[in-house]
Order: C-alpha cells, then structure tokens, then sequence
C-alpha cells in the first residue's frame, strides 16, 4: 500500500446508523494493519438533525477530518442529505445514495421546500452517483435494520482492499452475539454490492 | 466501549479521545473519579465507571465533582474529574484555591472544549485557567496522546504538588483513532492526614502559600523546555515554521508536510526557549492555536515580537486544513489551490427536533398558546429546543440554572408594557438539581411572582440519558435515593397549594395549570412527570393514526411538534369571507408513534384514534 489517504464521508439523520456504518469501515481498516481516524459529530444533532462521520485511514493520518473536495467516497443514507455533502467528494469521487427521502417538521409544515430530485441536481453539477433504495431491499431481506450492512456493501468495491474483508467485519459482529443474523447480513452485504453494481451501468448507459 | 475496560496491555485499540483518557486515568492507579454530564466530556465517566478498583461517580455539578476528587487527593488517592469547558466555569471557586493548597493523591482535572460548537452556549479556551490557577496545562493532539497524558498528569501533579489540567477539545474527545494501551499501575490510598495548615485556607495559611505557588510555576516552566511532550517535526521548507498544540497539530502536518513543527503536549508554562531556537531557523513563525491567541501573547511578551498568529488565523472555530492552507499561502503570495469541484448545494435545514412522545413537547404547545403574555426564562438541556419550531416558546438561555434568576430579574424590572405579562421559568430534572435550587430560593426568598416549570423526565436527556439525583440511579445504574421535586421545593418554601405536579402529556390539564398558576401573583412550581422516552423508564403505549376522512386540515396536531407527526398534502382555501386558509392534512408514522396521545388532545375532530382501532374499522 502507498501513503495514499482514502477519505470516506458517511452522512445521513440522527439514527439511521451513520456512526456504527463508520466504525465498521474503521475497523476493517484497522484490521488491514492501517493507521486509521474516525471523527463523530455528536451532541444536538443526535435529535433528528444532519449526522456525518469522516473516516481516514491509510499509512499514516493526520488530519481527523477529511478537507472539502477531498473524499473518495460520500456514502449517503439519505438523498437529501447526499446533496448536503456532495462538495466535499474530490473530482472523480463516487457519491453512494440510498434514495430514502426522510422530511424533517420544518419542511413538512411548508418553511422550506424538500428538492424534487437531489439526484438529478447533483449530477446535473457532474458529480458521479450511485443510487438506489436500499430501504426497499432491506424489506425483502425482511428487517430494516440491514439498511446499514446494504450501504456498506455497495461501496465494498471501491475500496483500497477486498470486499470480502469488510464482510468479515460485518458478520464477525453478529457471530459471537447473534449467529442467527449473520446469514442475512451476508445477504444483504452481496445485495447492496448488486445494487451499486446495477446502479452503476444504470447510470453508465443513460 | 467494553472493548478498551478489557483490553490487555501492548494490544491496539480504535479509541476515542474520552475512552483513551478513561483507560490513561485506570492505568495510572485513580481511585476516585467524578463528572457532571457534558459534550464533548460525557463519556470519560461513562467510561471509567465500567473499570473495576475505582470508585466513580455522576456528581450534582461539575463543582461539587472537583470537590469530590480534591478530597480524594487530600487523602492520598490519585483522584480525577472531568468537566466541558463552562463545567469548570461553575468549578473554579473550589478550582482556584485548591491550585493554591496543592495535593496529595494526583488530581487531574480535564476540561474539554467544544471547538466549532457542536453543542454548546459559548466557545471558550479553557488554557486560560492554567494561567489564571498557576497549573500546568497539557493538551492532547490525538487519542494516543490523551491515553498519555491522562496517565502522565497524575505522577507530575504529585511530582508538583500540582492539579493539572488535562485540556481536550471536541476533535480529541470524539475522533477515534488508534490507540496502544498498557498496563495499571498500582498507587495505594494513603489515607487523610489532618493539616490545618495545609487544608484549612484561613487567609493566614493560604498567604504562607502563595510564594509556593509563584515558584512552582518556574519549576513548571523549566519542566516544560525538556518536556519529551514538546517536540520538533523538522521540515525542509523553512519559510514558515509553526507553534502549534492539540489537534490543530494535525490539521497542520496535513496541510503543510514540509514545514517545521514544533508541536506542544505540555503548552503551559509555554516552553519559550524552545520556540527561540525554532524562530533561529525560519524566515517566519507562525503560532496556531485554538482558539485563543495565549501562546502567541505570551511569546512576544517573552520578547518574540516578530510572530504571528491571529493576524493571519481566524480567533474561533476549528482551524483545520481548509483554514489553514488559503491563510497561510496568503501570507506566503502564493496561488491558492483550487478548493471543491462541485457546488456546495444548501437544502433544506435538518435542525434537531425533540423526538416522537417527548414529555417537553405539551408544555411548548401549552406555552406558545398563551406566548403573547408570557415571558419565558430558559435553561440548558433538550427543552432548549423550545425556541425552535414549531413552539417559538423560549425567550431566553444563558447558562446552567440560569432560568431562575434571570426570571427574578425579569420579574424586579417590569415596564408599563411588560407588567401584567406572566413570568415562567423552564427548566429540567437534572439542571434544577445542577444549579436552579438556589435561583429556585432566591425567588422565594425575595419574593418574586414566578412559575416555574421543572420538566422532570428522569434523567439528563441532551447528554444522552445519565443518571442523576433525581433518578434513583447512580453512574452505574446501581439504586440511590431519590429526590423528591415536591418535598424539595416545598422545603425551599414554596406553600404547598402552589406545588402542581401533572402529567404533560395531558394536554388540557398542563393548559389549565400553567394558566391558573401564572395568574397568582406570587412564587409556584409546577413539576411535569413523565420519564424521556429514550429512558429505561419510559413504556411504549399503542400507535395512533389520523384517519383520512375525518382531517379536516386544521394543523394543530402540527403544532404538537411531534416528529412523527408530517403533512401528506396541502391545500390553500379560499372561504367566504375572502380569507385564505392554508390547511395541512397530515399523517401519523406508526413506528415513531409510541401512543402518548399529545396529538389525539390538539384534535378538534376526533381525527386521531388508535391504530388499531381504525384498521379493525376499515
């Protein structure tokens, strides 16, 4: 491995499991031998407010947070919420969107206007996306909560070692404490890699 | 968490800035350890309550906490406490003159700074204390370097005869990073040993004192200069050098690799001979520092006039590298780099909201019905979401406890326009515990026409739900006693028919009871009684859901301000009389829904009805 950084941006809503999607990243890195940082924002925006992770990692990291227009990756659990962060992808960057809209009270009650299509906007202004509804997924595998499993998997590929490494640390939670979740989290990790895969030539085609 | 209380010496761990300096406090042999909840500093204790062979505790208030621990350390116990930045604001009258009688038993005392706000009144640099205290100040640039000096802090304190402060900043408190552990050292309690004129700071004693204070600090100063935590990265590129501590250290080596560093662990006394030798070997040097310029001032003080710092640095906020790059190449003429590719696009704010069921909720709708006539003091917790919408129901926040003075000044200084207005006070569980009872007595004690409002939802919510007296839990979830609002504040002298204890999520009575209180021209309190719904305590009931046919699109269930609560479709009316009516119909997110029914009461149609029931009617 160089001393290249990978930058990885995670964002999305309070408890949509942004920081445990980072920690695993984070892990898997560490598990590889890298020097790796993980900033959390935490106090107020745990209430329903914007949540974002920076992970680093890499030969060696200095700066925790990653700087604008430097992220390899934005994996986004939200679309509106992809769009927030979408300047902080370097030129090239790969932004991975679960197309949920979530609407926070101000917008519901008419102050502000959600975006019709935070997609299109952003590749209207050329930034690469990978998007699909990972919520939708998750329902057939039948738990919500494999949002989280399907999100990483559909940035295992674009990652600076094998998928299959960032699998291990998904199920190796499960193993121990709850066995009976691995296999459909292993499901759900191939799911999402599918998905950012046939999102990819989606895009690629149109 | 549990991973780092396990974890066997040499082995590596990803560790956040507060679990590395809880294990730093473990290893080093602490005894006693104390802290009122805080961001960024909240999870130290957390932290440190799982390890065994350590007594630790949530205090009432950061105050009290430093008391706990320099009793401790009075005792010959290694002792610690951890506060954010205006913890050690409440903490310092005890703070200023312990720094004054020394220790025995290490005290570490660390204070974290929320750099960049992420949750907090103000942003303040709490390296000022180490000057004004006359301790040695240290300050971690990483998780390793927290795990480090955390343990460190407790042999020079006892080394000094010193508390020190261990200062940390939101990006070392909540960046994980890895971390490589070691092993407990073992320091017994030596037990308390009666010395008037150690202890007792009659002004006699504290003034044979004072001398030895003023030459430890030169002490410290010389320990500073050789201090292995200060140290030089060279750099070819000798134009600009920099002085630099904390985690702006990081952000430095990002942006500018080539450059000279000297980085400072140990930053106060601020090692000037050091910085001397550097500023011999660059055209220029630069100081950055968060957030104050301290080491800057002191510097040129010492003579180095030639420096700079905040003529080129922002004095607020972070200065990461997108700061620190276009700032600096500035100075330097040289081209900036290009910054971002795409456009920044600004949607929508995400502002917190108070979830689904929370208890606050109905005193805010309740408030903002009667705004135009009341005045309303606030304080520090979740409820100071009741500014925001859709409530608009807060009128002020200052400090911790502060909603109770500051309705007594309200109350003293009325004008002809505010005099019939009501004055409440709005303050939470464990914040009237924190700071309010002496504001609560002073009401009564100068009697002054307040309602106060304690919001008692059994537990320090904004902080992400710690125990506290008022819980019937301590730190480790073990039972305590617990105190009661109404004896408490009767106690205080409040008459007991001016006591209200009610359900808020009652809608109607919460209306009536604030209404009827406020219009008695003296002191009452009404105490709201339901557990956070993110609590042990709290038990779902079952889901409500609007039913399609009876909404009439009146939006007041809107006005509840539950989030699980959104408007489906909209509709602009047009009646009779020529006046437009905006109607919101809205529906119900079953999941979020835990059935508290605050919604079902704002319902003029009866629109509002058990999820249950309206699917058995379909």
């Amino acid at each position: 491995m160089t001393d290249v950084i990978t930058n990885i941006l995670v964002c999305g809503t309070g408890g949509q499991g942004v920081m445990t999607a980072a920690e695993i990243l984070s892990q898997a890195a560490m598990a590889r031998g890298l020097d790796c940082k993980k900033s959390e924002v935490a106090g107020m925006a745990q209430r329903g407010g914007v949540v974002t992770s920076h992970v680093r990692f890499g030969k060696r990291v200095w700066s925790p947070v990653i700087t604008p227009g430097t992220a390899d990756i934005l994996v986004a659990f939200e679309v509106a919420e992809g769009s927030r962060w979408a300047d902080m992808l370097r030129p090239g960057g790969v932004a991975m969107v679960n197309t949920i809209r979530l609407v926070p009270p101000v917008v519901s009650a008419g102050l502000f206007k959600y975006p019709d299509d935070p997609v299109a906007q952003m590749r209207a202004a050329g930034v690469t996306v990978y998007d699909f509804d990972a919520g939708a997924i998750a329902r057939e595998l039948g738990d919500l909560r494999l949002i989280n499993t399907i999100m990483l998997g559909a940035i295992a590929d674009y990652l600076p070692f094998p998928a299959e490494e960032l699998e291990e640390q998904i199920v190796g939670r499960f193993r121990e404490r709850k066995p009976a979740m691995v296999e459909v989290n292993q499901k759900a990790f191939s799911a999402g890699r599918d998905a950012a895969g046939n999102a990819k030539t989606k895009t690629s085609a149109a | 968490m549990s991973a780092a209380v396990q974890a066997k010496p040499q082995s590596r761990l990803l560790l956040s800035g507060n679990d590395a300096i809880a294990r730093g406090v473990w290893e080093a042999g602490a005894k006693v350890a104390a802290a009122y909840p805080g961001t960024p500093s909240t999870e130290i204790l957390e932290s440190l309550s799982l390890y065994p062979d350590l007594y630790a505790e949530w205090s009432v208030n950061e105050k009290v906490a430093m008391e706990v621990a320099i009793g401790g350390s009075m005792s010959g116990a290694r002792s610690f406490c951890a506060m954010k930045h205006v913890g050690l604001n409440v903490a310092s009258d005890a703070f200023m003159t312990v720094t004054v009688a020394g220790v025995i038993g290490g005290l570490v005392i660390a204070v974290a700074d929320d750099v960049g706000m992420s949750s907090s009144q103000n942003e303040q640099d709490s390296r000022f204390w180490g000057r004004f205290a006359h301790v040695p100040v240290l300050e971690p640039a990483d998780s390793q370097e927290a795990y480090e000096m955390a343990k460190y802090a407790f042999e020079l304190s006892e080394a000094y005869n010193t508390p020190v402060i261990l200062r940390l900043t939101t990006r070392v408190c909540h960046v994980k990073a890895v971390v490589q552990v070691g092993e407990r050292v073992k320091h017994d309690i030596g037990g308390f040993k009666s010395d008037a004129r150690r202890w007792v700071m009659t002004p006699a004693n504290a003034k044979g004192l004072l001398p030895a204070q003023i030459a430890r600090e030169g002490k410290l100063q010389k320990l500073a200069e050789a201090s292995p935590m200060n140290f030089l990265d060279d750099g070819s590129d000798k134009r600009v050098g920099f002085v630099t501590s904390g985690p702006a250290y990081m952000h430095l080596r990002e942006s500018f690799p080539d450059a000279p560093v000297l980085k400072l662990g140990f930053t106060y006394p601020v090692p000037v001979a050091l910085v001397e030798k550097l500023a011999a070997q660059v055209e220029h040097l630069v100081v950055v520092e968060e957030t104050e310029p301290l080491m800057e001032q002191e510097l040129k003080a010492a003579g180095l006039l030639k420096i700079h710092g905040k003529d080129l640095l922002p004095r607020l906020g972070e200065l990461t590298p997108n700061v620190l790059i276009p700032a600096i190449k500035t100075f330097l003429g040289e081209p900036l780099p290009p910054t971002t590719t795409y456009p920044k696009f600004e949607p929508f704010p995400r502002p917190p909201t108070m979830c689904a069921a929370c208890p606050h909720m109905g005193v805010y709708y309740s408030l903002a019905r009667m705004r135009k006539n009341v005045q309303i003091s606030g304080d520090i917790g979740c409820y100071t979401l009741g500014a925001g919408h859709p409530w608009n129901a807060l009128d002020t926040t200052i400090s911790m406890g502060a909603s109770m003075g500051i309705a007594l000044g309200m109350d003293k200084a009325r004008s002809e326009e505010t005099k019939d207005k009501s004055v409440v006070a709005v303050i939470g569980d464990s914040t009237f515990l924190h700071m309010g009872m002496q504001g609560m007595l002073d009401i009564v004690y100068n009697r002054g026409n307040v309602t106060v409002l304690i919001l008692d939802n059994r537990t320090t919510g904004m902080t992400g739900g710690q125990n506290h007296a008022g819980t019937g839990k301590g730190l480790k979830g073990d039972e305590t006693p617990r105190v009661d609002f109404v004896k408490l504040v009767e106690a205080l002298g409040v008459k007991p028919e001016r006591i209200k204890k009610i359900d808020p999520y009652v809608l109607p009575v919460v209306f009536k009871t604030i209404k009827q209180e406020t219009a008695i021209p003296e002191v009452s309190v009404i105490i709201t009684d339901r557990p956070c719904v993110l609590s042990e305590f709290y038990t779902k009931i079952e889901p409500y859901k609007v039913v399609d046919d009876d909404c009439t699109g009146c939006g007041n269930c809107i006005n509840v301000g539950c989030p699980a609560i959104t408007v489906k479709r909209s509709e602009t009316k047009v009646r009779p009389d020529g006046k437009v009516n905006e109607l919101k119909f809205t529906t119900i997110d079953t999941a979020m829904c835990t059935g508290c029914h605050m919604c079902v009461e704002s319902c003029g149609p009866n629109a509002i009805v058990l999820a249950k029931r309206a699917a058995a009617a379909e």
